[in-house]
């Protein structure tokens, strides 16, 4: 794969960004657009243009075929074994929400369990927060290992009778860890608990098999996916879809509406009330299509690479520390720098068109547990190469000229 | 240009070796205040005396070079000023970094503004202003007695 003639699909790298050629190394953060995504929006909104699932004029027939076929594709892009297993949200976090919400309404009641782990992002232990001061349920936190990782064995051994939920991350957006989410599902599958993935690093960046892995939730988060923002989604096995109860009530999620009472509709029109992101789904057929040419794994390859030259430059230069280094990886290189504060180094580094961030990157939990009050974190997507690790380290190394370091 | 203008001599030493970093013995008044979004945490403590002159001023956190220069300055500046002296340069401070070219209060020697003045870079950095402008907050809390926490994002 010609990584050049990939970058080349992504307008944003034509341009100058502050006089610079932007190196973005924040895609975990959001990623880039390619053209076509772009262009998809333009042309469905000045061509195209209708809502969906209501009128029976020709743009709306049109377009409601639009919306179903980005259901499709995402459904074989997961390989859900339904297309009606695919929710669309206003992102990840509603994804994830809607489950927490509608899952805790129905099976939860106080001293229940929810597990997590330290290095959720607080898109997945907030909503189940909620819970814990609406229903009394308890929520543990399985724990790391040096390395930055969740191994089975800490979520093993907080397993009760009383667990009700396993809910945790694909792949961690501060130490890169994968978990191993098929061999967690199988585990609490045997317990009869069901399994919640974030999927929002995970999705963009490893090959998705919903059937293999058999987790019964899955959220993905579309603008880390080279799609448009105001977007995710939500898998979920049918059984769940049907059982759980609505989530926001309103149009098109209804059958039948009396003064004296209402009748819910069937998938996946229950869990998409009103208007949706017509637009943007409708471009993230696009999107999906990109990730399909290229292929799955191929990026992962890439990525991997990258990720390895990463630790490898990084390493090497004597005051940065990698925050974490878990044996199987995503491609995010989180740092820390002897005696210069991550927001000194992102302004530095923004002055040489390096985008990064820095922060807590919303894990506040896994931060406290490391002792760190904010880190740096610089991110890859399939647009970057090695040319942009090396401006990073010098970059890296103006810092440090800079603080005398 | 606008790298050096950011981070001058002056703020990299206040960075690394904070003045008053530290927790006055005896304080009378205090505050903390706290960034959600970068995690920059600050405690300020004031001694005031029968007076209300800053007899001690100190401070504890942990931030950027940006946030650490900024409170160990101010923690310079303001010792031994009274009360209201205190609040006009507070006052002065936070408009100079939002809008005004320079200081006006006639309570700063000329010097002890220059000093002031080398955090007027962060002025081209809007995502940074906070950074410089935290523990100031946190001070007229502690001065006002508020006993609520600054919140960052909470405050222009």
């Amino acid at each position: 794969m010609n990584i050049e003639n990939i970058k080349k699909q992504f307008p944003i790298f034509n341009n100058k960004v502050q006089n610079n050629d932007l190196v973005y190394l924040d895609s975990a953060n959001s990623s880039q657009k390619p053209q076509v995504v772009v262009d998809r929006i333009y042309d469905f909104y000045t061509k195209e243009f209708s809502n969906v699932g209501r009128s029976v004029h020709y743009l709306a027939v049109a377009a409601t075929n639009l919306y179903e076929e980005t259901r499709s594709l995402v459904q074989k892009y997961i390989n859900a074994k339904d297309p009606n297993e695919i929710v669309f949200t206003k992102g990840a976090t509603e994804a994830i929400n809607l489950v927490a919400n509608t899952f805790g309404q129905k099976y939860l009641k106080e001293g229940d369990e929810i597990i997590l782990t330290e290095l959720e992002h607080h898109s997945n232990y907030v909503p189940w927060h909620y819970l814990r001061r609406s229903k009394g349920v308890q929520i543990k936190f399985a724990e790391i290992n040096s390395e930055g990782e969740i191994s089975l064995e800490s979520i093993e051994k907080l397993i009760t009778s009383k667990t009700k939920m396993i809910a945790i991350t694909h792949l961690s957006n501060v130490t890169g860890a994968i978990l191993p989410i098929t061999e967690i599902t199988q585990l609490a599958h045997s317990k009869n608990i069901p399994v919640l993935i974030d999927g929002c690093q995970g999705a963009p960046h490893l090959k998705l098999d919903m059937q293999e892995i058999g987790c019964d939730f899955y959220a993905i988060s579309c603008h880390k996916m080279y799609g448009p923002t105001g977007l995710g989604i939500l898998y979920a096995k049918k059984k769940w879809l049907e059982a759980l109860p609505p989530y926001q009530g309103g149009g098109g999620m209804i059958s039948e509406v009396k003064k004296d009472g209402i009748t819910f509709g069937d998938l996946p029109n229950k869990y998409e009330a009103g208007t949706m992101a017509t637009a943007q789904v409708i471009a993230f057929a696009e999107s999906i299509k990109f990730l399909n040419q290229i292929g799955i794994k191929n990026i992962e390859k890439h990525e991997s690479e990258l990720t390895k030259y990463g630790e490898e430059v990084l390493r090497k230069n004597n005051s940065v520390k990698l925050v974490g280094s878990p044996k199987n990886k995503g491609s995010v290189l989180s740092f820390t720098l002897d005696g210069i504060h991550a927001h000194d180094i992102a302004t530095i580094l923004d002055e040489d068109g390096v985008a990064i961030r820095a922060g807590h990157h919303c894990c506040q939990i896994l931060h406290d547990k490391l002792g760190l009050s904010a880190t740096a974190r610089a991110s890859l997507g399939v647009y970057n190469t090695k040319d942009d690790i090396d401006k990073l380290n010098e970059s890296i190394n103006k810092c440090k000229k800079i603080f005398n370091k | 240009m606008d790298l050096k203008e950011l981070y001058q001599e002056i703020i990299l030493d206040h960075g690394k070796n904070p003045r008053n970093l530290r927790k006055t013995t005896n304080f009378n008044k205090d505050a903390k205040g706290h960034n959600p979004l970068c995690g920059d945490k600050v405690h300020v403590y004031l001694k005031l005396d029968e007076d209300k002159k800053v007899q001690d001023i100190s401070f504890e956190g942990q931030g950027c070079a940006i946030s650490m220069a900024s409170a160990s300055i101010m923690t310079d500046l303001v010792k031994g000023k009274e009360e209201h002296e205190v609040k006009e340069i507070v006052k002065d401070f936070l408009e100079m970094i939002k809008e005004k070219d320079q200081l006006n209060n006639k309570i700063l020697e000329e010097n002890e503004k220059t000093k002031l003045m080398c955090l007027s870079g962060v002025k081209k950095y809007p995502m940074r202003v906070k950074c410089a402008t935290l523990s100031w907050h946190t001070l007229t809390s502690a001065i006002d007695n508020t006993q609520e926490e600054i919140n960052s994002e909470k405050i222009d």
